[in-house]
């Protein structure tokens, strides 16, 4: 019974310093994860966790604002917008995607879209409107060479 | 001294508007007289390039003597800067850079001018509206840049120093790449325009104008990856690119300069997509100088941007200028710009080369949006966002990707319409290979189903594999094909092969040295990390390395004092090297710097390189200890190789190609074959 107890004791240490593992791993993913969605504000222009600058007035700051607010398990929002608060939307490496924000991530499909279906578009009416080959019985010889030429230029060889 | 560069500087103005005035008016009212006037404006042109290099040499020389009553000098210079940088402060500043600008184009119009023989009238008018960009230049360095401005004031002792992350031998060459990218797309820009304008009749123009883009677009690709590689060795963050406003400005003509190589191919061969071409020149000259006032005007932050001066106004000035000008000749000419042949197969060479052209726009577009967003969102929301990496690599990696398959695709499709037999044949081998890849890739750990990143590394090494392979069979096949009939053995025969038409083959070459770029930025996902206070003995581990702290050391010079830390790398318990990544300080300009250390893994991996790179961070003011930090980067090396490999390619293409032989008895050609087919 007393070595039952023992192993039982053993058995939960092993699942709570696994869990307490775990959680620690999944912190730092999230800590990683949301570092890299931060900007350093000190003017380098540089992610937040690849500001390299020792001293950083801004730099050592924050990740030590973030390391609190991810042990806190506040949400990724959350942690997100308290940085937006304190630094301003520029500490957000990228835009949102709401409001008009959305704009920046919608544009460039819209873009591509348009292009596509432009160039889809174009080349139909394109091959469509191309004139038929005429029959070669009625190819003089000036049209002939014309042809030739053109077919030089277009093989270069 | 600086009276002499001031004078020089007005001279030159004052020959540029002689040439820009005089061109023009020789232009417009032809006739004996004109022809003279032409001439002098010419040759005024040509003077243009003596007395902007005198006012080059003039600030070089000042630089040289610690002139620091001129504060240009002042500000980018001082006693104790080694020799190369004091050279270098001529493209170091605002000012400088600007005078640099005009001594290129100045040295580009000097050729154009001396070549005039070539087509005399194309020729004029080309110099003309190079006068007139020289011009705008003259007038923003007489005027709102002046290089040779005096310090107000005792003379102070010193200067204040070079900017210390411009302190490192690839700057020295890199600005000079750039700009010499930057100008170069004025010529081409000067002949279409100046094509449009006289309605020139045919395609010669674009012959003229050929190697003139492919040398501007090779000089551009070099600064940009000069660019590149100056970031990964001195900014000490262990990338290479990071989508900077800067880094955009240098890659936005880039983008629509290679759409251009490649589009006006369809108009050298079919006489199509003139209008395209036109605007496509027109808008990388353009983006050129956008990205110049990107730089200098201070509208979007930036660690590489020049400070912030009121020299934006003049910019967007001279862009609508521009853009008036080009519209106008367009509208009142653009009948001229009639295609002469249409579209006759969606399979074919033609409809790849416009999908690639949608591409490399939708590519500019999107960095042109990325970079100009903050701006709108400051204007409709009255607050700036941030738009880094994680927007631009949503959008452009994709897009790459379509690229990529393109550049394996288009070169293998005929003319005109190809047919499926044709394209299985061409395309078997290459996509097995491709398959391979992607098996090897997934077989060595690759899960592109936990992310997303990972997915997109497969992609481009299946696709890169596809590109390298398509480009091996082509040389291969037509190297066979005249091995068959000279009787020589295969690798003189691709040689003869590339002879006979350079551009195609050469191209094939760059788009191998892509495709090894694109090899040597998947890597990025797998990159590593590590961070440590290390004191002597210290160990850190990082993939199969262990790094182990030997010692400290410290060195002083008039220039700056720097700390080295001495780290050992063992692998397997074996060592392979030391490494000494260090940190100075810069005394003129009081500034502290790190400088990374790389060593690339050839002798231990070859294929599959890493760069493990190292940066001393510094002491921790907290505890007192030094910090390393340690990146371990696969690929990355291809890049650099990759990159010499697309300028190995464009230099061959430049070649001319070996005289065609003359058949004088009617060839048996037994099947039609797809070799050789054009470029």
């Amino acid at each position: 019974m007393r070595g039952f107890s023992q192993n039982r004791w053993s058995l939960a240490g092993l699942v709570v310093l696994t869990a307490l593992l775990a959680m620690g791993a999944g912190d730092d993913a999230r800590f990683n994860n949301l570092g890299h969605k931060l900007m350093c504000v000190c003017g380098c222009n540089q992610v937040l966790l690849e500001c390299n600058h020792v001293g950083c007035a801004y730099s050592d700051r924050m990740r030590g604002e973030l390391a609190a607010g991810v042990e806190r398990s506040e949400s990724d929002d959350l942690t997100l917008q308290t940085f937006v608060q304190k630094y301003g939307p520029t500490v957000l490496i990228a835009p949102t995607s709401t409001g008009f924000n959305r704009v920046a991530w919608v544009v460039p499909y819209f873009a591509l879209a348009l292009g596509v279906i432009s160039l889809v578009v174009l080349a139909r009416n394109w091959s469509h409107r191309t004139q038929p080959v005429s029959n070669s019985a009625s190819q003089t010889p000036d049209m002939l060479d014309a042809y030739r030429r053109q077919a030089r230029k277009e093989t270069e060889l | 001294m600086s009276q002499l560069g001031s004078y020089a500087l007005l001279l030159a103005l004052a020959l540029s508007a002689y040439s820009f005035i005089g061109g023009l008016a020789a232009l417009v009212w032809p006739g004996a007289q004109s022809e003279r006037l032409g001439e002098t404006a010419r040759r005024a042109g040509i003077a243009v390039f003596a007395v902007v290099f005198l006012a080059a040499l003039v600030l070089v020389a000042a630089a040289f003597a610690d002139d620091f009553s001129i504060a240009y000098i002042f500000h980018h210079s001082n006693r104790d800067l080694p020799a190369p940088y004091k050279f270098a402060t001529l493209w170091s500043g605002q000012e400088g850079s600007l005078l640099f600008w005009s001594l290129l184009l100045s040295s580009y119009g000097l050729i154009l001018r001396l070549r005039h023989r070539t087509d005399t009238r194309l020729f004029a008018y080309a110099s003309v509206i190079i006068a007139a960009v020289q011009v705008f230049f003259l007038l923003l360095l007489n005027f709102a840049a002046h290089p040779f401005a005096v310090m107000q004031g005792s003379l102070p002792p010193d200067g204040n120093g070079l900017n210390p992350l411009l302190q490192y031998p690839e700057m020295v060459i890199h600005p000079p790449m750039l700009y010499l990218g930057y100008v170069g797309f004025t010529i081409p820009f000067a002949f279409a325009l100046g094509a449009l304008i006289m309605k020139y009749p045919g395609e010669k123009w674009i012959h003229i104008t050929r190697r003139w883009t492919m040398v501007t677009w090779m000089f551009l690709t070099c600064g940009i990856f000069l660019g590149a590689h100056w970031a990964y060795s001195v900014l000490g963050w262990g990338g290479y690119w990071g989508w900077d406003p800067v880094e955009n400005a240098s890659f936005m003509p880039w983008l629509t300069g290679t759409a251009f190589l490649h589009s006006v191919m369809m108009q050298e061969k079919r006489g199509m997509l003139k209008v395209w071409n036109m605007w496509l020149i027109f808008a990388t000259f353009g983006l050129s100088i956008f990205g110049t006032f990107l730089t200098r005007s201070g509208v979007v932050s930036s660690v590489h941007a020049f400070a912030q001066s009121s020299i934006g106004d003049w910019f967007v000035g001279f862009l609508l200028v521009i853009l008036a000008v080009c519209l106008y000749f367009y509208i009142v000419n653009r009948h001229h710009l009639r295609s002469e042949h249409r579209l006759e197969s969606l399979v074919s060479r033609e409809s790849s080369f416009l999908f690639n052209n949608l591409l490399f726009v939708l590519f500019c577009f999107t960095v042109l949006w990325g970079t100009l967003f903050p701006i709108l969102s400051e204007w409709v929301q009255g607050k700036k966002v941030t738009v880094g990496p994680p927007f631009y690599n949503k959008v452009t990696i994709p897009v790459t990707l379509l690229l990529l398959l393109l550049t394996a695709t288009g070169p293998l499709l005929a003319w005109r319409k190809t047919s499926l037999e044709s394209l299985k044949r061409n395309f078997l081998w290459p996509f097995l290979g491709a398959i391979a890849v992607g098996v090897a890739m997934l077989v060595f750990g690759v899960r592109p189903w936990t992310d997303i990143s990972y997915f997109y590394a497969l992609m481009a090494g299946m696709l890169a594999t596809l590109v390298a392979l398509t480009v091996i069979s082509e040389f291969v096949r037509g190297g066979r094909v005249i091995a068959r009939h000279t009787g020589q053995s295969l690798l003189p025969s691709m040689l003869h092969l590339w002879h006979r038409n350079t551009r195609r083959y050469g191209g094939y070459i760059v788009h191998f040295g892509v495709a090894i770029v694109v090899i040597g930025i998947l890597g990025t996902p797998f990159n590593q990390e590590a961070e440590k206070e290390m004191g002597y003995g210290d160990k850190v581990s990082l993939g199969p390395y262990t790094l182990v702290c030997r010692s400290y050391t410290q060195e002083d010079n008039p220039n700056y004092g720097n700390e080295w830390a001495i780290i050992d790398v063992f692998r397997g318990g074996k060592q392979i090297t030391t490494m000494y990544p260090e940190r100075r300080f810069y005394k003129a300009s009081q500034q502290t710097q790190t400088v990374p250390r790389i060593h690339a893994t050839v002798r231990e991996d070859l294929f599959l390189v890493k760069d493990l790179y190292l940066v001393y961070e510094g002491i921790n003011p907290d505890t007192g200890r030094p910090i390393i930090k340690a990146h371990l980067n696969p690929m990355v090396p291809w890049i650099w190789i990759g990159v010499l490999v697309m300028i190995f390619g464009t230099i061959t293409a430049l070649f001319a190609n070996a005289a065609p032989v003359r058949v004088t008895v009617p060839a048996r050609v037994p099947e039609p074959a797809t070799v050789g087919a054009g470029d």
